[in-house]
């Protein structure tokens, strides 16, 4: 979030710590930054990106790959707030059943069986946008993608004269700001499958997860201290990372966690039993979450 | 999870299945936002062909355009999302001298060499004037300076003036006392800003802007200009006997008037 008000503010503002969007930034006017799945998609296409793309993309990939892991989806991806809303408005709703059916298929209600869809989902859409990339000769998903709308809705969308004063009607108003991806990306996730496009789809989050396996900043459950109120897993967004609470103590190990924190904020008695961090250093950032 | 190789080749299969699907619908969608061929795009940028390939959509030439000319297409236009563009009727490019939005391409999808001429020590030198965004295109069924009435806005308000558009004196025979003053566009000099689009004061404008691709012909190499240079260099070289081999030309012409029997 922090990000993207530094976008906007850039915009509205002048003001020059980030310039860009989330496809391609300056930061400090002098360090590139770049989305390293739209530069490798370039690369899919034939074309040798541009230098300062190469070195961007190259940074925050070393970033996640080696320290954040898929943080990307948590802290900066602001599809994030809006699957969020969905996920929050489904449990009002009780859309879902209630709990949840870990390693218990025949807990699973027939209403949740009927909303679920693999999570490997994510690396078919992965592979597809490369081959289209190499196919079409263009970025596939960049061409498609709901979070580029949004992200570019939000940052140049009330700064930008060209959408809002160009006489548009409010529906008009709307796609201009990218809302209406964001929108069908809501409704699916309230109504189709839960956590459906961050969690199964998003070809974006599938990258991160193949890339932030081995980074430093994961959770950590701690068997001996814990209660099993799976309030945990209940909260969490991608369940299947933390399949072993309840059986042995061990560290997130799948790149699909996305170090949301969640699990830490949640857990019962102020108790952290699910601990961050594969190395020591981490734990000080995690535990002020 | 796959319980067995049977489960694994109905997961393989099934997925293959819906990438066909989901391939197919996807790369339709690709081809009908790529199928706009009237977008005009910032100063500098590289041929339509490569631009949406190249651009990076990261805005930063949107962001530096300090007349907001430039926005991002969104879902509404028919441009490939995200990409820059402009539409000179409502805001035209204004020739910044400093092109502040062809720098900051960090994709090369704004080339500075494309806006660029060599300065006194040989090196780069942004120059606006070499900008070929479109070529404005005037309908003279409806330019009332064609017509005959006074108008001169275009002309007056091209950056180039007098050289991207001139006006074309001649007499108005129908009254006799009148001239026409009619503006021409100059292709050789014009930018394709699109200021006289913008200024045009027709109800729908009579002078517009359209990608060089779309606006202009070609006429093959094969036609030489005597009065050009450029055109009878094609010729040096060339002997001036052409030969042309075709299967007849083995068989020599029967000389029936002379040799015949």
């Amino acid at each position: 979030m922090t990000m993207m008000y530094l976008f906007v503010a850039a915009n509205a503002y002048g003001w020059r710590v980030l310039s860009g969007n989330l496809s391609f930034a300056k930061f400090l006017e002098a360090i590139p930054l770049a989305d390293p799945f739209a530069a490798l998609q370039m690369l899919a296409t034939g074309r040798v990106p541009a230098r300062d793309v190469l070195i961007g993309a190259a940074l925050i990939a070393v970033f996640y790959g080696l320290v954040a892991g898929r943080a990307f989806c948590a802290w900066v991806c602001p599809m994030n707030i809006v699957t969020d809303a969905a996920n929050r408005l489904s449990r009002k709703l009780k859309l879902r059943s209630s709990g949840h059916s870990f390693g218990h298929p025949a807990r699973q209600s027939s209403v949740e069986a009927s909303r679920s869809m693999s999570r490997g989902v994510r690396y078919w859409v992965l592979a597809l946008a490369l081959a289209l990339s190499f196919i079409m000769g263009v970025p596939a998903f960049e061409w498609i993608s709901p979070i580029g709308m949004l992200h570019r809705g939000i940052i140049y969308g009330g700064a930008n004269p060209g959408v809002v004063g160009g006489a548009l009607s409010g529906v008009g108003y709307a796609a201009g700001l990218g809302l209406v991806g964001a929108l069908c990306v809501f409704l699916f996730d309230l109504v189709a499958v839960e956590n459906g496009f961050c969690g199964h789809v998003c070809p974006l989050g599938g990258f991160y997860s193949l890339i932030g396996r081995h980074a430093i900043i994961k959770p950590r459950y701690d068997r001996e201290k814990c209660t099993q109120c799976m309030k945990c897993v209940d909260i969490c967004p991608e369940r299947q990372v933390l399949d072993m609470v309840g059986k042995c103590s061990a560290t997130v190990t799948s790149g699909q966690c996305i170090n949301c924190g969640r699990c830490i904020e949640v857990c019962a008695d102020g108790r952290l039993t699910v601990r961050a961090a594969r190395f020591p250093f981490p734990r000080f950032i995690i535990s002020r979450w | 999870m796959m319980a067995d190789r049977r489960t694994f080749l109905r997961e393989i299969f099934k997925g293959a299945g819906l990438s066909t699907i989901g391939g197919a619908v996807w790369s339709g969608f690709i081809e009908s936002s790529a199928a706009d061929p009237l977008v005009l795009r910032p100063p500098g940028a590289v041929p339509e062909e490569e631009f949406p390939a190249k651009c990076i959509k990261c805005g930063r030439c949107v962001e530096n355009c300090p007349f907001g000319t430039l926005r991002l297409a969104g879902p509404g236009d028919r441009a490939a999302i995200g990409t820059p563009h402009f539409t000179a009727r409502s805001v035209p490019c204004y020739m910044c001298r400093d092109i502040p939005c062809v720098p900051v391409c960090p994709s090369g999808a704004l080339d500075k060499s494309l806006v660029s001429d060599k300065d006194d020590s040989g090196g780069q030198r942004l120059d606006i004037n070499k900008a070929k965004m479109g070529l404005a295109v005037i309908d003279r069924e409806n330019c009332i300076a064609c017509w005959g009435i006074q108008c001169d806005a275009c002309h007056r308000a091209c950056p180039l003036i007098d050289k991207a558009i001139v006006l074309n004196m001649s007499r108005n025979e129908r009254t006799g006392r009148h001239a026409f003053m009619a503006p021409e566009v100059k292709a050789e000099h014009c930018t394709g800003c699109g200021v006289c689009e913008r200024v045009c004061i027709t109800e729908k404008a009579s002078i517009f802007v359209l990608p060089r691709k779309i606006a202009m012909g070609k006429a093959q190499d094969r036609y030489i200009r005597g009065w050009k240079a450029e055109d009878e260099k094609r010729l040096e070289g060339l002997g001036t006997d052409v030969r042309t081999n075709t299967p007849r030309s083995s068989k020599s012409a029967v000389d029936y008037l002379n040799n015949a029997d």
